[in-house]
């Protein structure tokens, strides 16, 4: 790196450099624009020379791949070790249909499975109850029972596999029936390996898909991390995802600033309850978009690494250096993608899926085209599994270690972001930290108003979509239409009725009543109960109905 | 003064995607306009009684989990039972073109598709505002 | 000067039979035609008006973010669990650059508005200074005429809306909670005085013993009244009996006492005078007196005439000057 010496010539050079070379083409050339704006509405200088990297050392800021602050990589190797993980989020219609999707998947090459439910699950209710009208399969598959997982995973290894399963309010419950339906085919919970999302503070925040307060849903989460260690090692049992957020509208560095900020919270939790932090920290992960703007994807990841390996060494005292790296998903931005011209969306995904890579994510999902209609339909989500394997294998990005580091773009845009996550985490500790700054709708109203400031950017034709608002023709799209079928539904309330009348009823009583007991009182874990519950086949809406009763349900504040 | 027009938006079933369903009430909002917005997790009756009650011009219904095809014809056919079907239904969120005309059919006016400029959105809302007024 | 109501067409006669046989869409087109100063608004009112005197009014008052809404929700639940048929007004700010408003306090009460006993009505303050709307009080008597034991007005919550709910409704709930910190809070001047029942909200969340102890302190008694103070819990499921027994208990104290009666006086006093005066400013704005002011006007700044003298001759035009029945006028001069 450039001494100050160094430092003073190439200043010099750049000078003469705008004072010649640069006005004359300008006087002859205009830039297209005032200003040129990051996806996030973050402002990109003309050119970024070594004068922007500020002096820090290199071993401060970047670091080595797989050492302490874990900038350009948590793994010395990367992808030359070991290619991301290929993992189709995948769900619709009844564990049947699902079923078929995965094995779909997994012969075109995905490495890891990933289970999107559908809006009754995910809000704890059972396909026959009054709340799921309609909603049956429409966006993710119906686990109502332990029955409805075995067959969503039948003819699968969940002994060597990896799934990941997208759900949060009920997470525990619904991992519960995983473990359950391993355990029944002789798979020790020692080897499965995999994630639950679990995280309910950005529920509350962006996806809204939350049941109870925050109070016992925190709690709930901390009995899976407790568990987990204990019983399922290799299981991550968090997801913290700044995803969703994103899509509600948040700009890059409010991602960055409040998915960190509810890691830390979900850590201090975690202590609280007396967990060493090296124990349950090396399974925390993360989750985070992949969006539209090249670098500035590729410098949030750097930011979070530095950020979350800093305040785990720091702030929270973690020892193992394990409990330092930040793994993380991405998902290609789905928010990005359009009704109109919908092929073009492969275009959009290939190069939010390069942002991703680039950036260093462990495994990664790549939309499908037809997303702004339908859960995908085989032929698009092929097309998009195929662009993983295009990056991986004809790219020649996977063959070096954070092949864009150093660059004066790149590194100063992930200090930005970087100072910017502090100053959102200086405001929400002044707030009276997260929950409280869920509470007052701090975080909330911050979403919705870069999302209203997007939407008017778009508007006023400051910002182009191509296809929305410019390169507009005028035609429809053929698309393929996936549905759910009537049989599904039949199918998957026939199998509820068999299970409420041929279940042990004393059984099943009592440990429903074994779980209110749990949920009652605060030194108990949950966990084992709802384990119970779930082998006395109870069935979801029936386990998150006792839950609702002791815990209460969340009302959320008003704003816009 | 002219008349304001009056706005029921409205999220339907238990999908919590309400990104769309804000940006447009600020957008009727800023257009003049009185938008109640019931918030998420509203069954039809909810959504209709609202509706009557709040005496509105127009209904706009968000929806992205798929469940459209059931939710929103119900909302129209409940309008229509308790003698309010003069208030104008319009539809959105992740809505396959196939479904388009059959939603029209069951009586909702239009579908804003993603990607549908807010200032469109805003017209189609003046105009049944109008339409219904003196 | 006319002196008898003016005649309502046949449908607005059909509306307010509809109305009074407990018809919700016919309270909400009402509430509609009197709110947008429709040319029947005057006749419809006046028809409602005498079937209007029954139904409690009950005002909220409290900073944005107290919790008023779900207050009221639960509020409106716990009347219903007591047999009481319920109505709602809840009033949010126009935005003064666009003039459109989201009015979002329904969210609270979504499951509550299917309850056949129960009428909920947002309304936008559409420019009126204060809390609430000019339409509020009228809304709030249709709901009235239309059978509601009880009518429920929250305020937006800002400004004079206490003064403004505390001359309108028969008994003024003003809503507090406790600051984050420990800062003792600094009562606005007023509040302490037009309160009949005090709420501390949220008082799970943080240590209330300050500020009730604050407010023990700084209420009197009026009137033969001592404002109760009662907690009441963030929580969705917080009980509120012991505040619906207050609002139960304040009205019958206003029956046995005679205040009901006196404070009904003291308001048809006050608003007959706010409507004379709003008319008289629509009229010398709108009418033939127009020019006739200008020239009391320019007399007066000509010292021709005294302020005094030129309000006493502008009057005694106004009287004797025939005119048909005046639209209300919607704005405040």
């Amino acid at each position: 790196m450039a001494d100050s010496d160094d430092l003073q010539e190439i200043e010099a050079r750049l000078r003469k450099w705008e004072a010649t070379t640069l006005k004359e083409a300008l006087k002859a050339l205009p830039e297209r624009r005032k200003e040129f704006l990051t996806t996030s509405s973050r402002p990109v200088r003309r050119l970024y020379t070594p004068l922007d990297l500020r002096g820090k050392p290199p071993s401060e800021r970047l670091g080595q791949p797989g050492e302490f602050p874990f900038t350009r990589g948590i793994h010395p190797t990367m992808y030359r070790g070991r290619l991301w993980t290929m993992r189709m989020f995948a769900g619709y219609g009844s564990a049947d249909d699902t079923n078929r999707r995965f094995k779909y998947l997994i012969s075109h090459g995905e490495t890891g499975l990933s289970v999107a439910f559908d809006m009754p699950t995910l809000y704890g209710y059972d396909t026959d109850a009054p709340e799921a009208k309609g909603e049956f399969g429409t966006c993710g598959v119906a686990v109502s029972s332990l029955d409805d997982m075995q067959i969503l995973f039948r003819d699968i290894d969940v002994g060597e596999i990896s799934t990941s399963m997208t759900i949060n309010a009920p997470a525990d419950v619904t991992w519960a029936m995983y473990l359950g339906m391993a355990e029944s085919r002789g798979v020790p919970l020692t080897k499965l390996r995999g994630t639950i999302q679990n995280d309910i503070l950005k529920e509350y925040e962006a996806q809204k898909e939350w049941i109870f307060p925050p109070e016992p849903s925190m709690r709930l989460v901390v009995d899976t991390f407790e568990f987990g260690v204990k019983q399922v090692p290799q299981w991550n049992t968090i997801s913290i995802s700044g995803y969703h957020i994103r899509e509600a509208g948040a700009t890059a560095g409010q991602e960055l600033a409040f998915t960190l900020a509810n890691g830390m919270e979900y850590v201090r939790w975690g202590i609280d309850r007396g967990l060493k932090v090296d124990s349950f920290a090396p399974r925390l992960s993360f989750f985070f978009n992949a969006h539209n703007d090249l670098f500035e994807e590729i410098a949030k990841y750097r930011a979070a690494r530095r950020i979350w390996a800093r305040e785990m060494r720091d702030t929270f005292g973690a020892k193992n250096a394990r409990s330092w790296l930040l793994r993380t998903h991405a998902q290609t931005a789905g928010v990005s993608l359009t009704a109109q011209q919908p092929e073009v969306n492969i275009v959009r995904t290939t190069i939010q899926a390069l942002a991703a890579v680039l950036g260093g994510a462990q495994s990664l999902h790549t939309n499908s085209y037809d997303e702004a209609y339908q859960v995908p339909n085989e032929k698009a989500v092929r097309i998009a599994l195929r662009t993983q394997q295009i990056l991986a294998h004809e790219s020649g990005i996977a063959n070096t270690v954070d092949p864009l580091g150093g660059s004066y773009y790149l590194e100063d845009l992930t200090d930005e972001l970087e100072e910017e996550a502090y100053r959102y985490f200086d405001r929400i500790q002044e707030l009276g930290g997260v929950i409280a700054s869920i509470r007052k709708g701090f975080i909330q109203q911050e979403i919705a108003n870069s999302a209203y400031r997007y939407q008017r950017e778009i508007e006023d034709k400051e910002r182009i979509i191509v296809g929305v608002n410019d390169f507009v023709v005028d035609e429809q799209p053929e698309v393929e239409p996936l549905r759910v079928s009537a049989a599904s539904l039949r199918g998957q309330l026939d199998r509820l009725k068999r299970i409420r009348a041929n279940r042990d009823r004393k059984k099943w009583q009592r440990s429903l009543d074994g779980l209110r007991k749990a949920c009652e009182d605060e030194d108990a874990n949950t966990m084992p109960h709802i384990l119970d519950a779930v082998r006395s086949r109870a069935t979801l809406g029936e386990i998150c109905d006792v839950m609702r009763e002791a815990f209460g349900v969340w009302e959320e504040p008003l704003l816009y | 003064m002219a008349k304001k027009i009056r706005v029921l938006m409205a999220k339907p079933g238990l999908d919590g995607h309400d990104r769309g369903v804000k940006v447009i009430a600020r957008a009727l909002r800023d257009a003049g306009m009185e938008v109640i917005y019931t918030g998420l997790r509203q069954t039809p009756e909810d959504i209709v009684e609202a509706a009557i009650q709040e005496d509105v011009d127009a209904i706009g219904l968000s929806c992205l989990s798929g469940a459209h095809m059931v939710l929103f014809p119900e909302v129209v056919s409940l309008l229509k039972k308790r003698k309010a079907g003069d208030i104008v239904v319009a539809g959105g969120g992740i809505i396959p073109e196939e479904d388009i005309p059959k939603l029209k059919k069951a009586g909702v006016r239009v579908v804003f598709g993603p990607g549908t400029p807010l200032k469109e959105i805003v017209a189609f809302f003046e105009k049944a505002g109008a339409a219904k007024g003196a | 000067m006319p002196s008898r109501a003016p005649a309502a067409s046949k449908a607005v006669r059909g509306l307010v039979d509809e109305l009074l046989a407990g018809d919700k869409r016919a309270a909400a087109k009402l509430i509609s035609l009197i709110e947008d100063d429709e040319p029947e608004a005057s006749a419809a009112l006046a028809l409602i008006y005498p079937h209007t005197g029954r139904a409690h009014y009950v005002g909220f008052t409290g900073a944005p973010g107290v919790g008023k809404s779900s207050l009221i929700d639960r509020l409106v639940r716990e009347f219903r669990a007591r047999g009481r048929k319920v109505g709602v007004v809840a009033v949010d700010p126009t935005s003064p650059y666009s003039g459109g408003a989201v009015l979002g306090d329904r969210i609270r009460m979504a499951d509550t508005g299917i309850d056949p006993g129960v009428f909920i009505r947002s309304m936008a303050t559409r420019g009126h200074a204060g809390g609430l709307a000019l339409a509020t009080f009228d809304a709030v008597r249709v709901l009235d005429a239309m059978g509601m034991d009880l009518v429920l007005v929250e305020t937006v919550g800002a400004g004079q809306s206490e003064v403004e709910i505390a001359s309108r409704a028969h008994t003024t709930v003003v809503v507090e909670m406790p600051l984050t910190g420990d800062a003792v809070q600094t009562m606005k001047a007023g509040i302490l005085e037009i309160g009949d029942i005090y709420v501390v909200n949220k008082s799970d969340l943080a240590d209330t013993s300050t500020l009730v102890a604050n407010l023990r302190f700084q209420i009197e008694e009026r009137d033969g009244w001592r404002p109760p103070i009662v907690s009441t819990s963030a929580l969705k499921d917080g009980r509120v009996d012991e505040l619906a027994d207050a609002i139960t208990k304040h009205r019958a104290f206003l029956d046995s006492s005679g205040m009901w009666e006196r404070r009904e006086l003291q308001r048809a006093r006050q608003e007959i005078l706010e409507n004379a005066r709003r008319l008289l400013a629509t009229r010398v704005r709108a009418g033939p007196e127009g020019s006739g002011f200008e020239l009391l006007t320019q007399a007066v700044i000509a010292r021709r005439l005294d302020p005094q003298s030129a309000a006493v001759r502008l009057l005694r035009s106004e009287a004797s000057s025939p005119r048909s029945a005046p639209r209300r006028p919607r704005s405040s001069p």
